[in-house]
């Protein structure tokens, strides 16, 4: 089962606070691969938070190929980091060129775009800088959005931290999400490393998604390009994500249920029984069946955790206000934020969702049998 | 018959019939219920003379011949009186004296079965033993990667959804515009197929209904029944029940003449309404009561005289085409109860049955498509349609469904699958094998007969007498002395048992899967088959 930590902070901290807590939950992941997700960011991304992040590995050729393609595009360099690697392999870390985190000027004539075909033509982008690199195997790229960075390797989570520099000050953020991988079920491939991230949206899980299948059929049917790759069964969950709030409206409440709607008995009392049993019928495809615990952001950078219908994978969230982390176990929160007050613990359960709102005051908890906000 | 006249072509001997029956006169008792209880008149009582000779070595000695005679089962070898291997006379017997054979050789009478030009019918099943569905395989098994399901004590949610589906984006817009939301029912995933009042004997029908309602009542299942064509009782029209059958009209349209007057007394909605365009035993033809069925009941219900043949037309005689067929006659139905009831299609498997799926999927008003394959049953049909005539099931639901996929609605028009599901006994197995093929639920019918009410039917030509009524457990008889034999408290008991059964056996099936809060409708990863050919053309896994 692979190890999930979040978290969510008023100040910028450093991703090595997050790949300290899976150091410490290294007894259950094999150490075969890291996901990182750093969003509202500190440091010098701090100035250009319209600026869309192009977050990917890329070769010699691949960076020549990358920069003809933008600039094509209209795209003008803003701010890079690049992390270059030492000189010397270490053994379980594959040799790359070059790991690219660089934000970008917007084409002047974007200026007008709505929001809606902003994250369109974003998303197109990363899909077709995705799909040349597929071609020549020389970029993979996971993701291009504003103030979002994202790393991923195979390797032991703290030595690929020491491997790539990642306690570097320029790297800091107010969101972060790691998963330590467990690679039981795919070829190790990058694209099927958590997190996952489509517009906004990013989600990682823990667990094995059983309706895979039904769901990625239900998903690619829906015409939008951005809904494809699903080299992770876990992949599903951020586009259902994306797909319940954006495409239908919802809140982040409505997300559970969608992947795990109540039955019948408890449908039948609940304030708003006719509009989710429409949902529940409706979304059908959707509904996830596996073991999951899954851990996300939004685009307010909100930070969530929802458990599987029958609860059967653990999570933790606690912190303080100004500090709140998510966790797969109680001792990754231990780790980094140890002077909590631990009897505020909260470890959801089946029927609930919970939130810490971009103000990082509170754990807010929403079950599923209350009111929720209607998209009416 | 004599060694020295002349023979009729058709003059067969017990070597030339498909059944053998064979008795023991050493046990026999003489009690006369076998000759009694068959329901072809294939053995009848018999006096035979035997003649015993006494000589000795000796020649002065007499030769002694004696002339004795005794009684005993003779079996009948004209076409008309053909033993059918219904075993009655087996089940009678109380000294097991007698039990019919299958002929292990070359059933000659298969060339005389045509006398006065008439060709062979019959009720039952296609008589091939072979399923794809039995060896198709759940190789997804969820154990270590993840912790498998408890089919005992997880709680599971079995259930599917009769009617049109919207996509959720539009479901949405209408639900804010307050726009008609086509009507959908929640239904369990298995259901009596189409199995008429007049196919079926009153004892068969009202246990199936009393099974049912129990069903719905106390176990909270809800479990559906379709009537077929032959319309429907007046009481059960105008009774709460009725929102657990599914009211079927056909090119007939025997019993609708009822009905349509039932409507403005009804208490409840129907589930749904099955347009029957075809079915699965005979495409292309349409239903058969024979006259020897029509007594003065099923006359009454159906709105016919008695005594006479009812053969369906093949089609709806009155509509020219798919679409004048599909979208007038499923609004016209619609309109009939308000738009609150989901109509639907049944036809039979064919290499066209995607040319109505995608008719369908441009009609709102379509809310699902029943496919009955190759092997599924009939009261009566003709042999070389249930032979000959057909599209297996298996394909063709896989086929619909990836079409549904590829045009995004795999969720909005659910597909019945039906036809041989079970045939062999392995009915969950087979019907999760068709949903994890993209079917939304299952259509049985033989199985119900055959574990509900003991049809002694199988895939070997036995019995297969549906279609004159003198069915010899009172099943699809309308004869009073043969009907009074199935009571329908047994048979509701016993179709009760069937579907609780079934829910643990499907259970014990997706819970390894790692599936238990939805129907695994197309999870087609979990399905592996022992042959490259049938694994390539279902898109599942090749395993050996």
């Amino acid at each position: 089962m692979c190890r999930l930590f979040a978290l969510t902070s008023r100040d910028p901290v450093s991703p090595m606070l997050a790949i300290k807590a899976l150091d410490v939950m290294k007894e259950g992941h094999d150490g075969s691969g890291m996901g990182l997700l750093l969003q509202d960011l500190g440091g010098p991304f701090e100035e250009m938070k319209e600026a869309p992040i192009l977050s990917g590995i890329f070769s010699e050729e691949g960076i020549r190929r990358l920069d003809l393609f933008m600039m094509d595009l209209g795209f003008l360099t803003k701010y890079k980091i690049s992390l270059k690697v030492p000189k010397k392999p270490v053994e379980g870390i594959p040799r790359r060129d070059l790991y690219l985190i660089r934000a970008y000027e917007l084409p002047e004539d974007w200026d007008s775009l709505s929001k809606e075909d902003m994250a369109s033509r974003l998303s197109g982008i990363r899909l077709k800088i995705r799909e040349m690199g597929e071609e020549k195997n020389d970029m993979i790229v996971f993701s291009f959005w504003p103030d979002t960075i994202m790393i991923k390797e195979i390797g032991d989570p703290l030595l690929l931290a020491q491997y790539l520099g990642l306690d570097r000050k320029e790297l800091k953020a107010r969101i972060i999400m790691a998963q330590g991988r467990q690679n039981t079920n795919y070829a190790i491939d990058l694209y099927a490393c958590h997190p996952f991230f489509i517009k906004g949206y990013s989600t990682m899980t823990n667990g094995e998604n059983t309706a895979f299948i039904p769901i990625k059929d239900f998903l690619t049917s829906r015409g939008i390009p951005a809904y494809s790759g699903y080299q992770s069964d876990s992949e599903v969950f951020a586009h259902i994500l994306h797909y319940s709030l954006e495409e239908l409206g919802l809140g982040i409440d409505g997300y559970k249920h969608v992947i795990t709607p109540l039955q019948e008995s408890d449908l039948s009392v609940h304030p708003d029984a006719g509009f989710l049993s429409h949902l529940k019928r409706t979304c059908r495809s959707l509904i996830i069946d596996g073991p999951n615990c899954i851990i996300g952001t939004l685009p307010d950078h909100s930070l969530f955790m929802v458990q599987d219908r029958k609860k059967l994978r653990p999570g933790v969230v606690g912190g303080k206000p100004g500090l709140y982390a998510f966790s797969s176990e109680i001792c990754g929160l231990d780790a980094v934020i140890p002077d909590r007050d631990k009897s505020r613990d909260i470890q959801p359960m089946h029927l609930d969702t919970v939130i810490v709102s971009p103000d990082r005051q509170e754990v807010a908890i929403c079950r599923q049998t209350e009111a929720l906000n209607l998209p009416l | 018959m004599s060694s020295n006249r002349s023979l009729e072509p058709s003059a067969l001997s017990i070597n030339d019939l498909p059944w053998q029956v064979k008795y023991s006169n050493d046990r026999c008792t003489l009690c006369g219920q076998c000759t009694a209880v068959c329901p072809v008149q294939a053995i009848e009582l018999t006096v035979f003379r035997k003649r015993t000779l006494k000589t000795s070595i000796r020649r002065q000695a007499e030769q002694v011949t004696n002339q004795d005679v005794f009684y005993g089962i003779w079996q009948r070898t004209d076409v008309a009186h053909a033993c059918i291997g219904c075993a009655m006379c087996t089940l009678v017997c109380p000294n097991d004296a007698i039990h019919p054979q299958k002929n292990p050789g070359l059933d000659r009478m298969k060339f005389h079965i045509n006398q006065q030009g008439v060709p062979r019918r019959r009720g039952g099943r296609r008589n091939a033993a072979g399923s794809i569905l039995d060896r198709i395989k759940f190789t997804r098994i969820s154990m270590l990667t993840d912790p498998a399901l408890d089919a005992g004590r997880h709680e599971f949610e079995m259930r599917t959804l009769l009617g049109r589906v919207l996509s959720p984006r539009e479901n949405m817009k209408r639900l804010r515009e307050k726009g008609w939301i086509p009507p959908v029912r929640e239904i369990y995933p298995l259901i009596i197929g189409g199995m008429s009042f007049g196919a079926l004997s009153p004892t068969m029908w009202e246990g199936l209904q009393m099974g049912v309602a129990y069903l719905n009542e106390e176990m909270n299942m809800p479990v559906r029944m379709c009537t077929g064509e032959g319309g429907c009782p007046p009481r059960l029209l105008r009774s709460r029940f009725l929102k657990y059958v599914i009211l079927q009209i056909a090119s007939g349209y025997f019993g609708w003449d009822e009905i349509i007057h039932a409507i403005p007394h009804m208490k409840e909605d129907p589930c749904a309404i099955e347009i029957k365009y075809g079915q699965g035993a005979k495409p292309g033809d349409g239903g058969l009561l024979m006259w020897h069925k029509v007594n003065k009941l099923i006359a009454a219900i159906r709105g016919v005289p008695q005594g006479v043949s009812l053969p369906s037309p093949p089609t709806h005689q009155t509509q020219y085409s798919i679409e004048e067929s599909v979208a007038k006659m499923i609004l016209s139905m619609s309109m009939a109860w308000g738009f609150r009831v989901p109509v639907y299609p049944k036809i039979s498997a064919s290499s066209t049955s995607l040319a109505v799926l995608n008719n369908l999927t441009r009609n709102d008003y379509a809310s699902g498509l029943a496919i009955d394959g190759e092997d599924g049953g009939t009261g009566a049909a003709y042999s070389v349609s249930m032979d000959h005539m057909g599209h297996p099931i298996a394909s063709c639901i896989r086929d619909n469904y990836l079409n549904l996929i590829k045009i995004g609605k795999q969720n909005e028009i659910p597909i019945f699958a039906g036809g041989g599901i079970g045939k062999n006994g392995n009915l969950a197995a087979n019907a999760a094998a068709l949903i994890m093929l993209g079917a939304s639920g299952i259509q049985i019918g033989k199985y119900v007969m055959q574990a509900a009410a003991g049809c002694v039917g199988t895939e070997e030509d036995r019995c297969n007498v549906c279609n004159v009524g003198i069915c010899p457990k009172g099943i699809t008889s309308q004869d009073p002395r043969i009907y009074r034999r199935l009571d329908p408290e047994d048979v509701a008991r016993r179709v009760v048992d069937l579907f609780v059964s079934f829910d643990t056996e499907l259970k014990k099936i997706v819970a390894p899967l790692g599936r238990s809060t939805s129907l695994p409708i197309g999870m087609s990863d979990a399905l592996g088959i022992d042959d490259v050919a049938a694994a390539q053309r279902l898109s599942i896994k090749y395993v050996v």
